[in-house]
């Protein structure tokens, strides 16, 4: 049972009214990976989690959670999850939410642990409080603790630090690198890429339902380069740099192989050399370019 | 199972918890209270119960106090059935609890559960009170107190299954109000019935019958009503001729009283199925 992925998504399939919202996407996650799923708004990012939970029924596709059909209840007993739209009883306290979800998930957790799940989200001193008095961002620091609460195997969050303050998206970054240490699969949503870039193993990227792009990071972010800050840069240095970029002083060439014979070659041509570093695509470029370049592919 | 026990016990709480409680608290309260004004007012009127008039009125009092009960019964549950489910798929309440482990009908079977018991808890605490008033103040005591509120409970559920019928597929209002607009007509249309019976119409009776049929609220009315009733006063109004909104001459039979449990357990099945298939 251990070694079919923890999500095992096959040709989802969504239309709302006329709107199709998820076009035929297929994924896995596989045990304790990290995934992130990006896209601009609209893209189905949603959609397709809700698919995945059975929140939604789909109109074609399958869905393997932890090796069980999403069809069964059991396939959710180790799925955690925060909603993008994150609500809990308002009339109950946050540590009897926490219970109710124990319960249901039909686990055994201690006191002390479901505490501990509280203070892990930094709500220890609020458990007895009613959650209708929450702060928004409290609520979702609360939604974090009852998806984290009954010991899953994977957690699916949407949008997790939507409402949190930078103090908590830190939580949150260190939260996610604590599951991949224990091999607790994650699926992530965010908009936030530096949070994806930092944790994720892999990422999809939806565009308009469909997958525009899928990859490990450094699959997608392939592309390495040099920034250089020079002057006295002749015609014929300019050339040795061919092909590159240039704004102002600030030179960036893809990374040659061998950075030191460049360096003396530009300073026998008399360039004065300020500053070298190496350079990667940043997600977020990656992803404006692929979002970017989709128009023309359809 | 332990899912549908864990709703129900939910459900419970929440009805304790929300404002819900303390509106039918103070409703009730009222209604009381002025039935113990009133039954007080029949007794120093009539001094005490000995004459058939004051018999007559005790019981038709007593029954009008009744419907109010019924009325707030079905007002409150109806009025809690549909948020309870409606307001929690809008408010998004939902989708964290049915990523558990758990069945759609099962969730729903417990929150029926749930209200079902709030019911006739309610209807338990508010009838008997009522009862030891009319006991305290004019003597009478119903032939069958218990069938009456069980019955009075199994038109609250009835009610309470439909609205929670309507709550998987319109908005939390809306439901609550179309349960206790249908509430409201069936009885009317059980009162139209009367009437056709009293002039011997059979087409306009059936109105009463078709309605009661269709939905049960109001026959399960009638035949607590007709607990409620001292037997002898109706033996000695004779039948047919006096049949009010407030007075019942027959008891119910059990064929009725089983449609209707066919009926609470066709529209539970439809309420389950329908939530199952929406998407949340
Ligand atoms: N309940 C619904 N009824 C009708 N259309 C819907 C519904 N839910 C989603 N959609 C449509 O499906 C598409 C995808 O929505 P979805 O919520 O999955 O996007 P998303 O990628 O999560 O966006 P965001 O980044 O804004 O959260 C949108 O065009 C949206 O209008
Ligand atoms: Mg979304």
């Amino acid at each position: 049972m251990t070694d079919s992925p923890a999500v095992w998504a096959s040709h989802l399939r969504k239309r709302y009214k006329k709107r199709v919202a998820v076009d035929g996407v297929s994924f896995t996650v596989g045990r304790g990976e990290v995934l992130g799923l990006l896209g601009p708004n609209g893209a189905g990012k949603t959609s397709v989690i809700k698919m995945m939970l059975g929140l939604v029924r789909p109109d074609a596709g399958e869905v393997m959670l932890l090796g069980r059909p999403n069809t069964d209840p059991r396939s959710r007993e180790r799925v955690g999850y925060l909603p993008e739209l994150f609500r809990y009883q308002p009339w109950l306290s946050a540590d009897e939410v926490l219970a109710l979800h124990v319960r249901l998930a039909g686990v055994k957790i201690s006191g002390s642990d479901r505490r501990e799940s509280l203070g892990l989200v930094g709500l220890a001193d609020r458990a007895k409080d009613r959650v209708g008095g929450f702060s928004k961002g409290m609520q979702q620091r609360l939604g974090l603790a009852v998806a984290l609460v009954a010991r899953p195997e994977l957690v699916v969050l949407d949008e997790p630090t939507s409402a949190l303050d930078p103090l908590g998206r830190a939580d949150v970054r260190d939260l996610l690198l604590s599951l991949k240490e224990r091999d607790v699969a994650v699926l992530l949503n965010s908009h936030l890429i530096g949070e994806v870039e930092r944790v994720c193993d892999r990422v999809v990227i939806l565009d308009r339902g469909r997958v525009a792009a899928a990859g490990t990071l450094p699959e997608l972010l392939g592309r390495r380069e040099l920034r250089l800050v020079l002057t006295n840069v002749t015609a014929e240095a300019a050339a040795l740099l061919e092909p590159f970029a240039r704004e102002g002083d600030h030179y960036t060439v893809t990374l040659p192989d061998d950075v030191p014979a460049l360096i003396a070659d530009l300073v026998k041509l008399g360039v004065r050399v300020h500053a070298v570093e190496p350079a990667r695509v940043s997600l977020e470029e990656r992803l404006l370019d692929i979002l970017r370049t989709q128009p023309e592919e359809l | 199972m332990t899912t549908v026990v864990t709703v129900a016990a939910l459900t419970l709480q929440e009805a304790s918890r929300r404002r819900v409680l303390r509106s039918l608290a103070v409703l009730t309260a009222v209604l009381l209270a002025l039935s113990a004004w009133g039954f007080s007012e029949i007794d120093s009127d009539y001094g005490g119960l000995t004459s058939g008039e004051a018999r007559m009125a005790g019981s038709t009092v007593l029954n009008l106090v009744m419907f109010g009960f019924s009325l707030i019964a079905a007002l409150g549950t109806a009025f809690l059935a549909g948020p309870t489910l409606s307001g929690e798929v809008e408010s998004g309440i939902a989708l964290a609890m049915m990523t558990r482990p758990v069945r759609r009908a099962e969730v729903l079977v417990g929150k029926w559960l749930g209200l079902v018991g709030f019911g006739a808890g309610f209807v338990t605490v508010a009838g008997v009170a009522e009862f030891l008033i009319v006991h305290l103040t004019v003597g009478y005591w119903p032939p069958h107190p218990v069938t009456g509120l069980m019955l009075l409970a199994a038109q609250t559920a009835a009610l309470m299954t439909l609205s929670l019928l309507f709550s998987t597929v319109i908005s939390p209002m809306a439901s609550g109000i179309m349960a206790v607009g249908l509430f409201g007509a069936t009885w009317i249309a059980g009162v139209v019935g009367s009437v056709g019976e009293a002039l011997d119409n059979p087409s306009v009776a059936l109105v009463g019958t078709v309605s009661r049929m269709l939905l049960p609220t109001d026959g399960l009315w009638r035949g607590a009503m007709n607990s409620f009733q001292d037997p002898a006063l109706l033996a000695q109004i004779g039948s047919g001729i006096e049949e009010s909104p407030f007075l019942s001459m027959n008891p119910l039979t059990g064929a009725y009283l089983l449609w209707a449990a066919v009926w609470t357990a066709l529209v539970l099945g439809l309420a389950a199925l329908s939530f199952q298939r929406r998407d949340l």
